[in-house]
């Protein structure tokens, strides 16, 4: 099966959405790679790496090491590293190479743990998924060992955000305004993942009433903490003004009722066969659509190009992830809204609208990245 | 302001010179990423032949930097790719399963171009991939493309030849036999040198072609690298292209290293005249003029301390010699490996400066040496990963030592320092840009 593309980008990858989900949290991260995996995601996917310190290494795998089975030095150079700096917890990731040769993450991260002390989690990645792989994977595990109930004193309903990382918001900023909308809603803030909170703030995240999900890196720890508090989720963005009124309900629904509800997917209405598409992450694209929809009326389909629950995909939806794919695709369509790297397969007759995505094209249209979150959407 | 993100800080400290060892002064360990960018990589590398196109076969992580990196430039109509998926390496389908992207690449293209370069990764030749059976068949099916063996191979980059010396040698290998017309190449260097300097100017005075593949935005005049006569290189790490070229072409390779040392100048410059059979011209006038140019440099710093980095220029030690012999108070120096053309210059600091500070770039402990910087403008810096580790806004923006060669070279040196030392720069914005010299979109 080939999957290639003459001119378009491509998302990052597993081991990049694993670093930027558990950057914040005092944990040491460690890709098990030669090079090449720090310095493409400390340059290209991490608004944060100027500014904020944060221990994401790269064990430094030659070809020795990998043919030779010498997992022995990747065991002591992150053991000595840690001893030295004192994470909170530790993460090590597998890359391409450690996948060929086998590498068994899980008894590594027991020897490493037991070694020194710090709780450690092996992550199995392989550099060969998306980032949703990556970050999903580290915020299920942030929610399995590190989430519990304090028995929080509350005056109105807890909402806590999961599935927050820069490659799909891009700045604190966006996650802040959905904190301020919460607020506004009656509701109390709670604690993120993993965007402005700290690794003990999740030592109340069973306290919560209700899980937002915003985006589908965050659906699978909202199941763990389904499961463990019986906190129910809603999953969506609260873009434009409309639909975050719509969302607001929803989160009120779910508490009441105690269900989850997967918002940004209910785009069932007038939308079959629409002409208009938004590409990209299952529950940016999903709320942006229902924004759209409800503030101009225009009917509006997604184009998933990521790895998603079926859930998150509404009937009206499509699946497509390859380039020649989406261009056939993108040439029935009279409007795209798109990362502009997308914009070399759109038709001329097409109108364009540029929606970058960090997971896609980096830094290049950083600056341009706009905040959605509960007003009137101006593109 | 810098936040940290949790985690007990331990204050990285460097070393004294009089207490390293060569050529590792610090153990290996984790890797951290210091966010100085100015560095070329192989796409950027690639991109120097004209018309040319990328395309790259790796995992999805592999292929993230080399498409960002193409993106920044602007020139994502140059670089395709094909990902790998799990399925993919144990099939016995990687031959072609490339061969056939290939094909779909190009037959998505309005126009094929003259010459693709083909990158595979570390996974295909884990794997045993036949490149050699993948280059013959594209030849066969496409012809009159160029079709090249590129490699991305990290993991092997202490196997053999390093991923960058096998770019500039592979980026050479279109080049077919031609007739001589005496003339002379610069190649393996990521920019073209000064018209100024004296290096193109002892070429262009004895009545010879230089080419320099910087220069060129046609195929053709690519190719045409092969009627010259002789290979000059000035870095290491081309010396392998000019090996293979001097082997294929009977191209003669001249090995004239970039340097921070007069006599060693003046010799590459003798052993240049001596190839090209003319007399070696009287430089005296350049000396003097790179001299008086440092003393400038030295009055203007007045005892300020410098730091200077492994990247900003080839032999860092010689380059730090000459500063601190020419009154420049350089205390540190950021450095992870000394290469043996360094090791004289490293052992005359040892004996005649004991207190120089070695700091390496990638150990673990670097993430937090900027946010525990005390020093914020203090020092002058060479190179931006000094800059950014020593927190000063006052360097000299330099990378791979662009544009500085000869005596020349360090009397740009020296200007720039004076420049450095009036005017602070926007560090976070100069430094982060990808690939000193070449286009970005930020």
């Amino acid at each position: 099966m080939i999957h290639y593309a003459k001119i378009i980008s491509c998302y990052t990858a597993d081991t990049s959405g694993v670093c930027s989900a558990l950057y914040e949290l005092g944990g040491m991260v460690v890709v098990h790679d030669a090079s090449g995996c720090n310095s493409t995601y400390a340059t290209h996917d991490e608004p944060r790496w100027y500014d904020m310190d944060s221990m994401i290494y790269i064990s430094g795998l030659t070809e020795i090491d990998a043919v030779m089975g010498n997992d022995e030095k990747f065991i002591d150079d992150v053991c000595e590293s840690a001893e030295r700096l004192k994470p909170k917890f530790i993460a090590i990731c597998g890359s391409p190479m450690p996948a060929m040769t086998g590498t068994d993450f899980d008894a590594l991260a027991m020897i490493i743990e037991s070694r020194c002390g710090i709780p450690t989690h092996a992550m199995h990645t392989n550099g060969m998924k998306s980032y949703l792989v990556g970050a999903s994977q580290a915020f299920e595990m942030l929610a399995q060992n590190y989430c519990g109930k304090a028995g929080r004193a509350k005056t109105k309903p807890v909402v806590n955000i999961l599935g927050a990382t820069p490659l799909d918001l891009s700045r604190q900023q966006i996650v802040d305004s959905v904190w301020e909308w919460l607020e506004r809603c009656g509701f109390e803030k709670g604690c993120c993942m993993a965007m402005g909170s700290r690794l003990e703030d999740y030592q109340s995240a069973g306290d919560a009433d209700c899980n937002l999900v915003v985006s589908s890196s965050g659906l699978a720890a909202a199941k763990v903490l389904k499961e463990k508090f019986g906190t129910p989720y809603v999953v969506g963005l609260p873009f434009g003004k409309e639909y975050a009124e719509v969302l607001k309900g929803d989160i009120e629904k779910a508490i009441a009722e105690k269900a989850d509800i997967i918002s940004c997917a209910q785009r069932a209405e007038n939308a079959d066969g629409a002409k208009s598409v938004i590409v990209g992450e299952s529950v940016y694209a999903g709320s942006l659509a229902r924004a759209v929809q409800m503030q101009t009326g225009r009917p509006v389909r997604v184009i998933h190009t990521l790895d998603t629950d079926d859930e998150l995909v509404a009937a009206v939806d499509k699946r497509l992830a390859d380039e020649d794919k989406l261009e056939e695709e993108f040439s029935q369509c009279e409007c795209v809204y798109a990362d502009p790297l997308f914009k070399p397969i759109v038709s001329n007759e097409a109108e364009f609208t540029a929606i970058p995505h960090e997971a896609f094209s980096g830094r290049c249209f950083r600056k341009s990245i706009k905040n959605f979150v509960d007003r009137e959407l101006e593109f | 302001m810098l936040k940290k993100a949790g985690g007990e800080l331990t204050a990285p400290t460097g070393i004294s010179i009089k207490d390293a060892q060569f050529p590792r002064p610090f153990d290996t360990g984790l890797e951290y990423s210091p966010p100085a960018r100015g560095d070329w990589n192989i796409v950027h590398i690639g991109l120097l032949i004209p018309q040319s196109h990328q395309i790259y076969f790796c995992a999805q992580g592999c292929l993230r930097g080399v498409v960002q990196t193409t993106a920044e430039m602007d020139a994502m109509d140059r670089l395709s790719w094909a990902y790998l998926c799990d399925e993919d390496y144990a099939d016995g389908s990687m031959e072609y399963n490339i061969i056939d992207s290939v094909a779909e690449v190009i037959k998505r293209m309005e126009q094929r171009p003259p010459c693709i370069l083909v990158f595979l990764s570390c996974m295909h030749l884990f794997a045993g991939v036949d490149f050699d059976m993948i280059i013959e068949e594209l030849e066969s099916r496409f012809g009159g493309i160029d079709f090249v063996k590129c490699y991305m191979t990290p993991t092997m980059r202490f196997s053999g030849l390093a991923p960058v010396p096998t770019m500039y040698k592979q980026m050479f290998v279109p080049l077919r036999e031609s007739e001589k017309d005496g003339g002379v190449n610069i190649i393996g260097y990521n920019w073209a040198i000064d018209e100024k300097c004296e290096l193109s100017e002892i070429i262009k005075g004895a009545g010879v072609t230089l080419r320099q593949l910087p220069l060129f935005d046609k195929y053709e005049q690519y190719l045409d690298m092969a009627k010259s006569s002789v290979n000059i290189t000035i870095i290491p790490e081309a010396a392998s292209a000019a090996e293979d070229l001097e082997e294929r072409l009977g191209q003669k390779h001249l090995y004239l290293p970039v340097s921070w040392d007069f006599e060693k100048i003046k010799d590459n410059y003798a052993r240049l005249c001596s190839v090209l059979d003319i007399p070696l011209p009287d430089l005296s006038q350049r000396e003097a003029e790179a001299k008086a140019a440092l003393s400038r440099a030295a009055q203007k710093l007045d005892g300020r301390p410098v730091a200077v980095d492994f990247m900003a220029a080839h032999k860092p030690f010689e380059m730090c010699a000459l500063l601190l012999e020419n009154g420049i108070n350089v205390k540190r120096i950021f450095i992870d490996l000394i290469s043996g053309e360094d090791e004289q210059a490293f052992e005359f600091i040892k004996k005649n400066h004991p207190d120089f500070e070695i700091f390496p770039t990638v150990n673990s402990s670097m993430r937090f040496f900027a946010s525990n910087c005390d020093t914020e403008n203090e020092y002058l810096a060479i190179g931006q990963k000094a800059a950014y580790f020593c927190c000063t806004d006052y360097f000299v923006d330099l990378v791979g030592a662009k544009d500085m060669y000869g005596f020349d070279g360090i009397k740009k040196l020296a200007e720039s320092i004076i420049d450095a030392a009036e005017d602070p720069k926007d560090r976070r914005t100069v430094i982060q840009h990808k690939g000193m010299g070449c286009q970005s979109c930020l």
